[in-house]
């Protein structure tokens, strides 16, 4: 009889199977304490109890205040609420400006899409390059900005090759952008100089990034977060959006005015509950150690497979990246074939991101990178995560080689 | 996503490699996905004697060649000629809507091959 395998995954950054600890938190919320936290009997208050506790402990995570969260469906949700919630807010306020808009062409689709729908709405829009790392290039941002620049949508972790984006650097040059236009309106003289001056939002997916990076949203001077629960332990279908106080945002999802009239909606109570587990979990000295590990694991599997493979890619910059990501290119074969074999072997990985791989097109973040289209067609992205073993690692190192050789092998000189 | 046929295809193509001294080769390149195949032929009689592919490409393009490979072998010109995709899908049991495109790099290659063969002959004998 044939060994049963055991598999191994390696495609965190796709999905992270949810926490025991988190998925206890939950369980509750789906029947005992079922009731709807609008509601005003003590079904609901016990719900409410949760949602507020939860958004409590979120807020803490991200030093933030309690009202500055807003949950919803997730990242791409958060990220659409953000976009689309701000853009409207400020056409109201600004009906005759034309409002200009940066964000960069790495980032998720769930950004780049809306940014497209708002071009479509005529709003000028900016996507900055970036360097052969994947990252943004801080002197192409400053060209980028104009006078009536009025928001910046930059991710903090890429989800593709894991480079990190220089939110912070990009924070504070905004805030001093934004002093600059107020103090010069002030030297205007009040009788002529109008409403105050727009400013400019600053709005980061840090999707890839909580399991990672400091995400105190005043050490990164955002105005703006999404992140979501399925990529941090925590269950699908939920996520947040932080909002500071005094950014202006109009709800895009209408319905019975939930989330201070910002995100209607019946609130997912067990679904919260979780997202504040996960992010509960996140002890400081916990998350060091594990991602000491994880960066370890990364090395050693970088280190065998350039060792090993002949012409392997490197497209991950390992100084400036998550320490989980590990994404390749290996001349003369097709990733897709790669990703097929291993996954016969027992091994989860991705071309690209998962959204990619119904699309055969060569990924439109390995192209901005420079990379060439044949390579980029080359590539398989591996995302480690806490689980991840050495044994793993080191079963993958046996597995690849004969892998891609096979495949060489089949191709044409 | 792949039915089994494929997948065994893909894992054990049949007639992958290269025949030395070719009576004709062919080669396609697929416009949506930058794949490639290759196509070698041994020609006797108007009969494909031997047929041998290399590809560059996903799972569904490596099966797709080896059953094309599969189709035309010991078949007149004229037979091979009618092998068409939707004759090859149905051999592989299905392909995914997305994958379907990578069907015709098989035949394309062939007929690539073939005109080769036939540009050939009429040149020699001129
Ligand atoms: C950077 C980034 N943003 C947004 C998303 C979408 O998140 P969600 O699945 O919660 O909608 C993802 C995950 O696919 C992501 O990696
Ligand atoms: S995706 Fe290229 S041939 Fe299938």
């Amino acid at each position: 009889m044939r060994k049963k395998i055991k598999k191994i995954y390696l495609d965190y950054s796709a999905s992270t199977p949810i926490d025991k600890k988190v998925l206890s938190a939950m369980l509750p919320y789906f029947n005992n304490k079922f009731g709807n936290a609008s509601s005003v009997h003590g079904f609901g208050q016990e719900a409410l109890k949760a949602v507020d506790e939860s958004r409590q402990k979120i807020a803490q995570f991200f030093n933030c205040s309690f009202q500055e969260i807003i949950f919803t469906s997730g990242a791409t949700e958060a990220n659409n609420l953000a976009i689309f919630g701000l853009i409207k807010a400020l056409k109201r306020k600004n009906s005759k400006s034309k409002l200009h808009v940066i964000t960069s062409s790495i980032e998720h689709q769930a950004v780049l899409e809306p940014f497209n729908a708002l071009k479509e709405q005529g709003v000028e829009v900016t996507i900055l390059p970036v360097k052969s790392n994947g990252v943004v290039d801080i002197e192409e941002f400053k060209r980028a900005v104009k006078d009536n620049t009025v928001f910046v949508s930059l991710m903090y972790v890429n989800n593709e090759v894991g480079s990190v984006q220089p939110i912070c650097e990009i924070g504070k040059l905004i805030q001093k952008i934004n002093e600059i236009r107020f103090k010069k309106w002030q030297k205007i003289e009040k009788e002529i100089r109008g409403d105050k001056p727009l400013m400019i939002y600053f709005h980061t997916d840090a999707t890839q990034a909580i399991n990672f990076f400091n995400c105190d949203v005043k050490h990164l001077h955002v105005d703006l977060l999404s992140f979501s629960g399925h990529k941090i332990y925590g269950p699908k279908g939920v996520g947040a959006l932080f909002v500071k106080t005094g950014v202006l945002l109009d709800a895009i999802q209408l319905g019975g005015h939930h989330e201070n009239n910002k995100r209607s909606g019946t609130l997912n109570v067990p679904g919260i509950v979780g997202l504040a587990k996960a992010i509960e979990l996140f002890d400081k000295k916990i998350i060091e150690k594990s991602n000491k590990k994880i960066a370890k694991l990364r090395q050693l599997l970088v280190e065998k497979i350039i060792k090993i493979i002949p012409n392997t890619i490197l497209n991950t910059d390992i100084n400036q990246s998550a320490p989980n990501f590990a994404h390749f290119s290996f001349l003369r074969v097709e990733g897709e074939a790669i990703l097929i074999l291993l996954d016969l072997a027992g091994i989860a990985v991705s071309t690209g991101s998962a959204c990619a791989s119904n699309n055969l097109k060569a990924s439109s973040v390995l192209l901005a990178m420079g990379i060439k289209e044949e390579i980029a067609h080359s590539s398989i992205r591996f995302t480690l995560g806490k689980q991840t073993t050495e044994a793993e690692i080191k079963q993958v190192i046996a597995i690849l080689p004969p892998i891609i050789e096979k495949l060489q092998n089949m191709a044409p000189q | 996503m792949y039915s089994k046929k494929v997948i065994n295809h893909f894992k054990n193509p049949h007639n992958q490699g290269i025949i030395k001294n070719p009576d004709a080769v062919g080669q396609v390149g697929n416009p949506v996905c930058g794949d490639v195949m290759r196509v070698y032929l041994r020609i006797k009689d108007d009969i494909i004697k031997n047929i041998k592919f290399e590809t560059l490409g996903c799972a569904a393009a490596i099966a797709v060649s080896s059953v094309l490979t599969d189709l035309v072998k010991n078949k007149t010109l004229t037979e091979a000629l009618k092998v068409n995709n939707n004759e090859i899908i149905k051999e592989l049991g299905g392909l995914p809507a997305q994958k379907v495109h990578c069907s015709a790099l098989g035949v394309e290659a062939f007929k690539d091959a073939i005109n080769n063969y036939q540009k050939n002959k009429n040149a020699q004998k001129n």
